[in-house]
């Protein structure tokens, strides 16, 4: 038994294992049900403390957690700040599998809308930006008067899905590699600009960006040392917009989408106006990079071009891939492996290229599906096993 | 027959790719409630005359109206809502979804739910008794839920878009039922024997309403049997009120099931008339049923 057939062996008992999960799921009770739902909900909340357990004053690690820890400061775990990054990470990763997993057109400059939606933050919530200077000289009003951090929301998911549109609108006429070639100009396009203009204080970047509002004992509850709020603000947001995605996944839309990403030209003639709905997934990705970019962009404080080079769309692309393009549980295994994993081998960190190169290479050698691959593509890959010795 | 309406007409259409002439002054009508066989050799143009009616193709002169609307410069999307659907010679599936997702793809384009609609939910209708959520759990909780589901449909009415996933799902069963493929509703597209995808891209056709159903070899492929069963497969759709343009190769399926027929050759077209008529045109059957020599041409 090679490896390839041993894969395909736990594909198959995978499967029968969902399968049969699924149905004992629809066979439970209500109370169950809701039962099993908190129970995941307060596990996901509770995830920071397991990589650490605060006891008099000094963190000791759960002894069998303790490989859970990243070793990501000096002292050892910070367990907590990487759960934020994989957080905003599964976010841009679902957001991304939009556009390339469902409606399967392939966006090689993710990364623009993940720095439109940081930027928007900065340029409208820090008091020391260019934007809401001349926005303070325009309407006179008080120093250090910003937007607010609430009002910066539906600025930045504006923003970032206008921005999608007008990528979208040109150049979604094209198919396959001039789209990819396309927005991967456009990624770069937004970093240049971010890095040459005045009004984003070009290399400088921008200092103060708001964290959210709120207080707990006298202290903002947001503050750069207490990862904890970070985390719990940045999961709820990446459940809603993955509910979201969901209904939309299970409606009309997702079936265009799928149509689409099957045989345009079939959908078309079936009456799916593929342009729009090209259009909309492009639209949907973008705020969902944006509002991960958001979160980013108040996590840091200070945002600068370099913080949006290329490498990173290189990565979203990679989370979908590797994880299982078309499945959200996939691609979100997918962003929070190669989220963890470089932070848990910090002293290995030069070699992260190198490693996601070879990842990559495995993965499409050993698992063109992904490791988590939509049921859809796993009974495609069966059945081909299945026809292969017959054409032969 | 010239007491129908027209439902088609197409209209001196003239197309070249460069210097090739691939369909040269055509002129035909389709008649409301029939069925109109286009046949010719290879290479006389049909799929390409499937390709001017549908939007895929432009023609270099000349123009297609359906309904009395031009057809021709419109997107293909709006040729099929104006209620034209067609399959295509080598079946173009959605080959990972399944056979049901297949035709709700086909009835979603008679629904009305926007991306925001099916996101937020906010058009809302009132719900009819039967269309409201059932109580059925034995369970005190469960009912809990349920009445309270129940109760939230009766005041604030059900979502469009719930009404209409419903409504397309029945709707897209029965034509799998109507093609006689229901049995494997839920198997994906590429799983299913050849002679159920044929049946699959004719039943996603009719999710879409049309009033002209485009086939274009429908048989291509099948044994004796089967394009028997295709046959009055035709026929039954014509009986829902269907008008169907049917491309064939196989002259005894097209004189069996048309009531008219075009012939083409190298674009042309050579002939017009009942299956009776045409096959004792001496033109078609030199271009067509004739010699060796030129039935390969």
């Amino acid at each position: 038994m090679n490896a390839a057939d041993r894969l395909r062996d736990i594909d198959k008992r995978r499967q029968g294992f969902l399968n049969s999960m699924s149905d004992r799921w629809h066979r439970l009770s209500f109370g169950w049900r809701l039962a099993v739902i908190l129970a995941g909900v307060v596990f996901v909340y509770s995830l920071p403390w397991l990589g650490r357990y605060p006891i008099g004053g000094h963190n000791y690690l759960v002894p069998g957690l303790y490989n859970l820890r990243t070793d990501t400061t000096p002292e050892g775990s910070n367990f907590p700040y990487v759960l934020f990054f994989c957080s905003i990470y599964v976010l841009i990763a679902v957001g991304l599998n939009v556009v390339v997993g469902l409606a399967g057109l392939l966006d090689l400059g993710y990364v623009g809308f993940f720095a439109i939606g940081a930027y928007s933050v900065a340029l409208f919530g820090a008091p020391t930006s260019p934007v809401v200077g001349m926005l303070r000289n325009q309407f006179g009003l008080p120093q250090g008067w910003a937007v607010a951090w609430a009002a910066c929301i539906p600025i930045a998911i504006a923003l970032t899905m206008i921005s999608g549109v007008i990528l979208g609108w040109p150049t979604l006429r094209l198919r396959g590699d001039y789209l990819a070639i396309v927005t991967l100009g456009f990624g770069e396009i937004i970093r240049i600009v971010a890095r040459n203009s005045s009004f984003t204080n070009a290399n400088r970047g921008i200092f103060g960006v708001p964290p959210p509002p709120g207080t707990s004992g006298g202290e903002p509850l947001f503050n750069p040392g207490d990862p904890i709020p970070w985390y719990f603000l940045a999961i709820s947001v990446t459940i809603i917009f993955i509910l979201a995605v969901r209904v939309l996944e299970r409606s009309r839309v997702g079936r265009a989408w799928l149509a689409i990403r099957e045989d345009e030209d079939a959908a078309e003639i079936t009456g799916v106006p593929s342009f729009r709905f090209k259009l909309w997934a492009f639209a949907i990705g973008a705020a969902l990079g944006g509002a991960s970019g958001m979160l980013f962009a108040s996590r840091l404080g200070f945002i600068e071009p370099n913080n949006f080079q290329l490498n990173f769309s290189i990565l979203f692309v990679s989370m979908v891939v590797i994880g299982g393009s078309g499945n959200m549980v996939g691609v979100a295994v997918g962003a929070i492996l190669l989220t963890y994993l470089p932070e848990r081998f910090r002293p290995f960190a030069d070699w992260r290229p190198f490693a996601f190169g070879v990842a990559l290479v495995v993965v499409m050698i050993l698992r063109p599906q992904g490791l988590i691959p939509s049921s859809r593509r796993s009974r495609e890959l069966e059945d081909r096993a299945k026809e292969a010795p017959a054409n032969v | 027959m010239s007491d129908r309406a027209k439902i088609l007409e197409v209209d001196h259409v003239t197309l070249r790719f460069g210097g090739v002439v691939a369909l040269d002054d055509v002129s035909f009508d389709l008649y409301e409630g029939e069925i109109l066989g286009l046949i010719g050799p290879n290479g006389a143009g049909k799929t390409t005359a499937f390709n001017v009616m549908t939007g895929v193709y432009k023609p270099t002169s000349g123009q297609v109206r359906f309904l009395g609307t031009r057809v021709t410069g419109r997107k293909p999307y709006e040729i099929n809502r104006m209620g034209i659907a067609r399959t295509f010679q080598n079946i173009r599936l959605f080959p990972e979804m399944t056979a049901l997702e297949n035709v709700m793809v086909g009835t979603d384009s008679r629904h009305k739910t926007s991306v925001v609609g099916a996101l937020f939910r906010i058009y809302r209708v009132r719900a009819k008794p039967e269309e409201l959520p059932q109580v059925t759990s034995t369970n005190s909780l469960g009912r809990a839920w349920q009445q309270l589901k129940r109760g939230l449909a009766q005041v604030f009415g059900i979502s469009r878009h719930t009404l209409e996933e419903r409504a397309g799902h029945a709707k897209a069963m029965e034509l799998l039922r109507f093609v006689g493929i229901a049995d494997r509703a839920h198997e994906v597209a590429r799983n299913l024997p050849y002679g159920y995808q044929r049946r699959l891209e004719i039943a996603r056709g009719l999710g879409t309403e049309p009033k002209l159903l485009c086939l274009d070899e429908p048989a291509a492929g099948f044994n004796p049997a089967e394009k028997e069963q295709l046959l009055k497969l035709i026929q039954r759709i014509r009986d829902k009120g269907h008008t169907v343009l049917l491309i064939e190769h196989d002259m005894r399926l097209v004189m069996g099931v048309t009531d008219r027929v075009v012939v083409l050759e190298f674009g042309r077209k050579i002939a017009d008339g009942t299956p009776v008529e045409v096959s004792s045109d001496p033109r078609v059957i030199a271009a067509y049923l004739g010699e060796p020599t030129d039935a390969v041409a």
